[in-house]
């Protein structure tokens, strides 16, 4: 069966779809953070080097991945709303803008407190984490630039100028630890070579990963369904659904 | 290409007959780096270590200042749209600002900055790299600065916007730049900074007028 995808581009058709999404994946965000936690505090063993402080890798590492993995996915929304002009790609760019700022500060603050009894100091002028804070300027200008504008249409389309010209960011971060290489440990998790740490922390991580996806799935779904019926709030549907 | 003259000419000359605009700006310039000296002490070999970095922010900050007026005075009076509307692509008006633009703050910031850079007590091979980073950079700057230029016309609030925007997609300008004078005070080949100061050149040629195209087309649509 075919089904019309184009047809979702219509805020009206994607608002009960994304209703009836938010509470499948905000399941399966806890249904892999319960396990993922589990494993990574009582399961996992105690780091040969670090102690017990490396455990903070399973909050830290998934929220890192999610930074900048929710600005390229926030970036394609915003090109595919720029090339096929359609009105959804703009709200759902603003509605993953939010969560992956929030993610970036997580990522630069939980490594904060794991630099401090690592590496002996809150903050140190390392590539990655000059990248990762410059990630955090980027999402903040992309914020304050749709705020900055009264007509929505404008401010997806400027926005998404603003995204892609910000994307081009992201693979310097990536490849800023091989071309740097200066304080902060190289990535731990290769897909060309065997990972260099215990199968349940790895498996521990993941799972942590997988929730972090799961919950940006389900809290941008929710926010977008705020987002289009602010935009749509004249409609005759929206009214309608509203009982006015 | 004869259009693209003619609106570089055009941009010149509208501003020589405002000379404030372009004096205030590296009269901006000189004065921030001069406060760096100022606010961390005279110590000669503290100054000299920061030199690079203080002229660098003094650049971006100053061209900063000089990006909102590139396309709001032109859209205010309607001659924006009047080009748009022309058969030159829009490519080479936008191409033609960035020009007049550089021509206007990046080549003086970068032909003063020696002068602060003997300040700093910067020997004169560093002053030279000085010269010579901000003759690479600050075209970046222009190219950048039209994009985010065109993107905050007509917003709420655009100068400072335009700062939230633009400075972090400059970091890769100042950490090349000054770099570049650091290697050296340090007695390392300055050749790979430069280097990947003119790739980025590069990539911001292309992404940049594109980018200003686009956003132009949105403000005025």
């Amino acid at each position: 069966m075919a089904i019309d995808w184009f047809r979702f581009g219509s805020p009206q058709a994607f608002f009960p779809v994304a209703g009836k999404m938010v509470p499948w994946f905000a399941f399966l965000a806890v249904a892999f953070a319960l396990p993922g936690l589990y494993l990574g505090f009582f399961v996992a063993p105690t780091d040969a080097t670090q102690g017990e402080s490396y455990r903070i890798i399973f909050i830290h590492v998934p929220a890192a991945w999610m930074s900048m993995f929710l600005y390229l996915v926030m970036a394609g929304w915003a090109g595919l709303g720029l090339v096929l002009n359609t009105r959804l790609s703009g709200m759902m760019a603003s509605a993953i803008a939010p969560t992956g700022a929030m993610f970036t500060f997580v990522a630069l603050w939980s490594g904060a407190l794991w630099g401090k009894p690592t590496w002996g100091t809150w903050w140190v002028w390392d590539a990655r984490l000059t990248s990762e804070l410059i990630l955090l300027f980027l999402y903040l200008g992309f914020i304050a630039l749709k705020a900055a504008f009264a007509d929505p249409q404008r401010a997806d389309r400027a926005g998404a100028i603003l995204a892609l010209l910000g994307a081009v960011n992201v693979p310097i971060i990536y490849f800023s630890v091989q071309w740097w290489n200066t304080l902060h440990q190289g990535a731990s998790v290769s897909l060309t070579r065997a990972p260099s740490m215990a199968a349940t922390m790895l498996a521990a991580m993941l799972l942590m990963a997988l929730a972090a996806w799961m919950y940006s799935i389900a809290v941008a779904l929710a926010r977008v369904r705020s987002i289009i019926l602010e935009r749509e709030r004249d409609m005759a549907w929206v009214r309608m659904s509203a009982g006015t | 290409m004869a259009g693209f003259a003619l609106l570089v000419r055009r941009d010149l000359r509208l501003a020589l007959r405002r000379r404030g605009d372009i004096v205030n700006v590296l009269v901006f310039f000189v004065i921030v780096a001069s406060l760096f000296a100022l606010g961390v002490g005279p110590e000669p070999n503290q100054l000299r270590a920061m030199a690079a970095g203080v002229v660098w922010v003094a650049a971006l900050l100053a061209a900063m200042l000089s990006l909102p007026r590139l396309f709001a005075a032109d859209l205010a009076d309607g001659t924006l749209e009047q080009l748009l509307v022309s058969p030159q692509p829009v490519l080479v008006v936008v191409a033609a600002k960035i020009a007049a633009h550089w021509l206007l703050t990046g080549l003086p910031l970068a032909l003063v900055a020696p002068l602060i850079g003997l300040q700093y007590h910067l020997p004169a091979n560093a002053l030279g790299l000085l010269l010579v980073s901000l003759l690479i950079g600050t075209p970046v700057l222009s190219l950048l600065g039209a994009a985010g230029a065109a993107l905050v016309l007509g917003a709420r609030g655009a100068g400072v916007l335009l700062g939230l925007l633009l400075l972090p997609l400059y970091v890769p300008v100042l950490v090349f730049g000054a770099g570049a004078v650091t290697a050296a005070l340090a007695g390392i080949d300055p050749g790979a900074h430069l280097s990947l100061l003119g790739a980025f050149l590069a990539v911001s040629s292309l992404v940049g007028p594109w980018a200003a195209c686009a956003a132009l087309r949105v403000a005025l649509d």
